[in-house]
């Protein structure tokens, strides 16, 4: 089996469990779907050589953000008869807001299609390999990767502030 | 990848397969001995001399027990929630080194399934993914206790995830390489990484027994207050796949403990063999540590008396990360001094 072969594969597997992240009427399943969406792209990322990419992907996103999706879902026990009723208006504008997205995914993909070349285009053989990106994160890209840290920590000092607040007030 | 080399990995997976299965049956078994042992009492010794067959007989019994399913229970994913548990305990075994290269047949064969680049971030992936199986099955059962023991097993396995990841870098820096043979090859003789790094054992060690949802941590099986936790509605053979991955996992964190801390499969004196002689004698080495570690997580279950939640909340997030980061912090200075960096 070729390459392309797989991707093709591996592409089709990704949107169909996408799609039945947004189809499935049970948001329990939905995350579950969108869990099985991140192995696929998780895949994806190894066909490409990136190993690294891969496993840090499967850690967080399906390891660790998900589950807190979880988490928040099974406490929710959302079911039929909780759904709220959606209105003319909730229709119309969610079909606006679906339709640009839609337009943007579009022109997105005619640029791929002027100026991708190839299905796959498979980097340099290492350069997903932890010691290349580490190099590149600590030489060409530093300063975002800094900036970025940066806005985690201020992500995180937050999320504690916020957590803490009801206690100040009682203080 | 030639046919000799599928078959090879092939015939690895399986046996793989069939050791971990056999010795998380014989754990259990081992289990009932040493806490009877320890309690003073006999144990189970109907089922054959000195109670040998005990397993098997348990095991019979799991297959030949009504399976039964809820009726308001999800039903596909309460089936799927035992099969992912098993998955997860599992794998990880497939990147474990688990003695130096075997010479059969004019072949040098590799024990370790796959030499990831990246091995210890492939265990940590696959431990992520475990709170999956406990998550759903708990979820899909449909009953009160049973999301309780869900959602006490992910918030904690979460928690001792970060220590866990923290205390492991320290490794990583010692030996330049995620790669879990670089890391055995790295401690080579008596060079363990236990003599350099022994508080980051002791948070590793501790956060594995969390993670494991061993005792004094096991809060999502709780029965004095949960019943049976989060498999209290599985009955059967799904239910003896929950009681069986924890001890497959045991055996696995265990055999992990041993790479990362112990030496993996290397013995002081090792340079004076060769060949066959010395794999088998790694893996004799290899066994006996793992044997060890699990001896000393039973002992630690049958001695030690559980943990309330908030303690264990306070024990993960107020002692066990700053520890760990303050230990890496120290490490990465040591190993930036020694490689002249400052």
């Amino acid at each position: 089996m070729s390459l392309q072969m797989i991707s093709v594969i591996l592409g089709s597997l990704t949107i169909a469990s996408g799609l039945m992240v947004v189809l499935s009427k049970h948001p329990i399943r939905s995350v579950i779907y969108l869990v099985i969406t991140f192995f696929f792209i998780s895949a994806m990322y190894i066909l490409m050589n990136a190993q690294f990419l891969a496993i840090v992907n499967m850690i967080v996103y399906a390891g660790a953000i998900m589950v807190l999706f979880l988490f928040v879902l099974m406490l929710l026990n959302l079911n039929k008869e909780m759904e709220p009723e959606t209105t003319r208006m909730s229709l119309f504008t969610a079909v606006i807001a679906g339709g640009t997205l839609f337009l943007v995914m579009i022109t997105a993909l005619r640029d791929t299609f002027q100026y991708g070349k190839g299905y796959v285009q498979v980097p340099v053989q290492d350069a997903g390999l932890v010691e290349q990106l580490g190099k590149l994160l600590f030489s060409k890209y530093l300063v975002p990767f800094e900036i970025s840290s940066i806005l985690f920590i201020a992500a995180m000092v937050g999320a504690v502030l916020l957590a803490k607040r009801e206690k100040q007030i009682i203080d | 990848m030639d046919t000799a080399m599928l078959i090879e990995k092939s015939a690895l997976v399986l046996l793989l397969f069939l050791i971990s299965l056999g010795v998380a049956a014989y754990q259990t078994y081992f289990e009932r001995k040493l806490a009877a042992w320890i309690q003073d009492r006999v144990g189970p010794d109907r089922a054959g001399p000195f109670g040998i067959l005990q397993p098997i007989a348990d095991g019979t019994k799991m297959f030949l027990k009504e399976d039964f399913i809820p009726a308001k229970a999800d039903k596909w994913l309460f089936i799927i929630g035992p099969g992912i548990s098993m998955f997860t305990a599992l794998i990880t075994s497939s990147v474990i080194p688990w003695g130096t290269n075997l010479n059969l047949f004019g072949r040098d064969i590799s024990l370790q399934v796959a030499d990831f680049n990246i091995g210890i971030l492939f265990v940590f992936g696959v431990v992520s993914i475990g709170v999956y199986g406990i998550m759903i099955g708990g979820w899909a059962s449909n009953n009160k206790y049973s999301l309780y023991g869900a959602i006490r097993a992910s918030s904690q396995m979460i928690s001792y995830e970060l220590a866990m990841g923290i205390s492991a870098i320290t490794i990583v820096m010692l030996t330049g390489s995620l790669s879990l043979n670089d890391i055995v090859k790295s401690q080579h003789g008596m060079n363990w990484n236990i003599f350099y790094q022994p508080l980051a054992f002791f948070i590793f060690f501790i956060t594995s027994l969390a993670e494991l949802n061993r005792a004094p941590f096991d809060l999502p099986e709780c029965e004095s207050e949960l019943i049976g936790g989060y498999h209290t509605e599985y009955s059967s053979m799904k239910l003896g796949l929950y009681l069986f991955s924890e001890y497959t996992s045991m055996f696995v964190s265990s055999a992990i403990m041993a790479v990362m801390f112990f030496g993996g499969y290397n013995v002081p004196g090792m340079d004076a063999f060769s060949g066959n002689i010395l794999a088998i004698l790694s893996i004799a080495a290899f066994a006996l540590k793992i044997f060890l570690i699990i001896f000393v997580i039973m002992w630690i279950r049958w001695t030690i008396p559980r943990f309330r939640f908030d303690q264990l909340m306070h024990l993960g997030w107020k002692v066990l990360i700053p520890v760990a980061i303050v230990n890496m912090l120290i490490t990465g200075l040591v190993v930036a001094w020694n490689q002249g960096w400052m």
